[in-house]
């Protein structure tokens, strides 16, 4: 068990890539950070480095207080576990479990004492003298989730393990990873392109873009303050609606069509409105609103999701299946529940918080939250 | 399911007629006297003397010096055809490995050349080679018979190719579970190879069994003849009135190809295993 400190960390492939850009992350004991991003942003460039599968270009990383990025992998006290399970192929499962201890000379009584331990938290006992071949994907994850196990390590990598499986089990098994977390209190970096999976399982998260962070923050934070257009847009699911708004005194303007709010002079004239499809709610009569057309309907059983066009952009929102549809739909939002970014950079302006426009009674202050 | 019907019966009859004809002729007339082949010709029904030959074949002690026995050179044959294929398996596996997982400067040009070797066949470089184990004086020894034969491009590029179909996190699993260069060797490479290996033993060590041209040029020495060398020899003798052991020839030439075929089908399932799927 120990804390990781990355600092500064570049990867530079070969050619020139630069994979992963002067990142810098503090892991406190025993917390379970998941690193989340599209495709291609470096996620799993960064695990592995930390890992001591790709060569650290740049910075340090930390395990427990000792730099490790000249330590092999063996020797760095962690362990992974793969997408593709990794497993030995021709090693039963007991084998497996036990590869690693045999390589670091433990005693055979010890290694009987963990991999039964181990197999008995996964519930994998059943299993322990078949091959891989023999097992099924869920099988499979819990012998390679029994592999980190059994080592005792100080922290745990994780590079998308489920996305192997299907849906429900891979909900299954995110909540018994979580659950096995919390139990053995490993430090743990998880990861994902699934945002879902992301929000569920981290202490804090990490939303990777491009190889930099874009912001560092526990899942509800994160939901509800995105740093930029780019967290808001990945977190969260229906994406949060993104709106090219400019401002005139106390009004904003989406192209036509006009909401009003008395929070609204620290902004800047251009602007881009984020706003989060369940905080749209049908407007009562006489109350101020934005009229959007209907295309379709997702149901959601719970939700229902309405997609449709704000003056020419699209929007979505998440209303209760109960309400009457008709073609258009008036809706209103509550101004303490707008994000506002910057048109250009895409960071975070403000937030304001009042009650003005949708009668909601949040109190709180305009505030200012940078990148 | 396909029903097979009268007319695929024809085509496998043929073919079975076409492939095993002729060895069914060869075993007929072995077990006729030499005089008797020389002169109603060969045979599809069985003479008297089927054990009689065969036991001369294997124990009497012929050749110029009368110390070689078929039993004998069935030895070297082994010999060679073992040594060369364990030797090609090995080695080629070796070269693979270091192709495939390290990084070394020129591996791909290094892997080009070794498979460009391919088109060229042992006879090309057969005077060289032959100068260079005369030089060493390793003419009539098994291991000049054996070594220069070794270096095998068609094993190297086989065991590339499956090499690089084994999954790269299985060698990082490995390494973070503390396994060096050669316990990843021995503990995972080698046993997800295992049909691999026995297809390419396969292939090498009929292909080692059936050397000619090279085991004639490296041993004079009777003693290390081997049977494929043993039948030519037998049919040398034609000399004046001596009719050479026609019945002999062909009994040295059923056992000549015993042991490839044994071990082609005792190890079919593996072959054809090794070849086709990869076992991960
Ligand atoms: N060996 C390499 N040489 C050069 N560039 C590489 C190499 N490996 C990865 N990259 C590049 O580095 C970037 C980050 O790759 P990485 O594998 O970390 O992405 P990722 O975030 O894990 O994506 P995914 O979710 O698809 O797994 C990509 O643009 C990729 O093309
Ligand atoms: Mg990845």
């Amino acid at each position: 068990m120990a804390q990781i400190n990355i600092t500064n960390v570049s990867k530079i492939y070969a050619g020139g890539v630069e994979a992963v850009k002067s990142v810098s992350l503090d892991i406190a004991d025993g917390e379970f950070i998941v690193l989340v991003g599209p495709s291609g942003c470096g996620k799993s460039t960064l695990l592995r480095m930390v890992a001591g599968l790709e060569a650290i270009s740049k910075g340090t990383v930390e395990i427990g207080d000792r730099v490790i990025n000249d330590i092999e992998p063996a020797e760095r006290d962690i362990a992974m576990v793969f997408q593709n399970y990794a497993l030995y192929p021709h090693m039963t499962v007991y084998n497996n479990l036990a590869y690693g201890l045999k390589n670091r000379g433990t005693p055979k009584a010890e290694i009987d004492a963990r991999v039964a331990e181990a197999a008995r938290m996964l519930e994998i006992e059943p299993y322990l003298t078949r091959k891989p071949r023999a097992l099924s994907g869920g099988q499979r994850q819990r012998v390679a989730m029994g592999r980190a196990i059994v080592r005792k390590p100080a922290a745990f990598l994780f590079d998308e393990p489920l996305s192997n499986l299907d849906a429900k089990l891979r909900v299954t098994m995110r909540g018994e990873i979580k659950q096995l977390q919390k139990r053995l209190g490993t430090t743990s970096l998880y990861v994902t392109h699934d945002q879902l999976e992301a929000m569920t399982l981290a202490d804090r998260l990490v939303v990777l873009n491009g190889g930099q962070i874009e912001q560092i923050g526990r899942p509800l934070d994160v939901y509800h303050t995105p740093a930029s257009t780019f967290v808001a847009s990945f977190i969260g699911s229906p994406a949060m609606n993104l709106l090219r708004a400019t401002r005139e005194g106390s009004r904003l303007h989406f192209g036509s069509q006009v909401l009003e709010s008395d929070r609204l002079s620290a902004l800047p004239t251009e602007l881009t409105i984020g706003i989060r499809a369940e905080d749209l709610r049908v407007a009562r009569a006489g109350e101020q609103s934005l009229t959007m057309k209907v295309d379709y309907i997702e149901e959601l059983g719970a939700q229902r999701l309405v997609h449709g066009m704000l003056d020419g952009k699209k929007l979505t929102a998440a209303l209760s299946p109960e309400i009457e549809l008709s073609d258009t739909i008036a809706l209103t939002i509550a101004p303490s529940r707008l994000h506002f970014f910057d048109v250009t950079t895409g960071k975070r302006l403000a937030q304001i918080v009042d009650g003005a426009v949708g009668k909601r009674e949040d109190t709180g202050a305009l505030e200012m939250a940078g990148g | 399911m396909y029903r097979t019907k009268f007319f695929d019966h024809v085509i496998l009859l043929s073919g079975v007629f076409l492939m095993v004809g002729p060895l069914l002729v060869a075993l007929m007339t072995s077990s006729h006297e030499a005089a008797d082949i020389h002169r109603n010709g060969l045979s599809i029904l069985p003479g008297g003397h089927f054990i009689e030959t065969y036991e001369t074949v294997l124990t009497k002690e012929g050749g110029f010096t009368g110390k070689i026995t078929g039993l004998r050179m069935m030895m070297n044959s082994l010999i060679l055809g073992l040594g060369f294929a364990a030797g090609k398996v090995l080695l080629s596996m070796l070269a693979a490995y270091a192709l495939v997982y390290f990084r070394f400067r020129f591996a791909t040009i290094t892997f080009w050349m070794i498979f460009t070797t391919l088109l060229l066949p042992l006879e090309v470089r057969i005077l060289p080679s032959y100068e260079v184990m005369n030089t060493l004086h390793l003419t009539n020894t098994y291991t000049g018979l054996i070594v220069p034969l070794l270096a095998s491009a068609t094993g190297t590029f086989y065991f590339r190719q499956f090499f690089k179909s084994i999954p790269d996190e299985l060698l990082e699993a490995a390494r973070i579970d503390g396994a060096g260069p050669f316990k990843f060797f021995i503990d995972v490479i080698v046993p997800l190879s295992k049909t691999m290996m026995a297809a390419i033993f396969i292939i090498m060590f009929v292909y080692g069994w059936n050397q000619y041209l090279w085991p004639t040029l490296m041993t004079t020495e009777e003693g290390f003849f081997t049977l494929v060398r043993g039948i030519k020899q037998i049919l040398l003798v034609w000399v004046g009135s001596n009719i050479p052991d026609y019945n002999q020839a062909f009994a040295l030439a059923i056992l000549a190809m015993l042991p490839p075929v044994m071990i082609v089908m005792i190890f079919q399932r593996w072959f054809i295993k090794g070849l086709t799927e990869s076992d991960k």
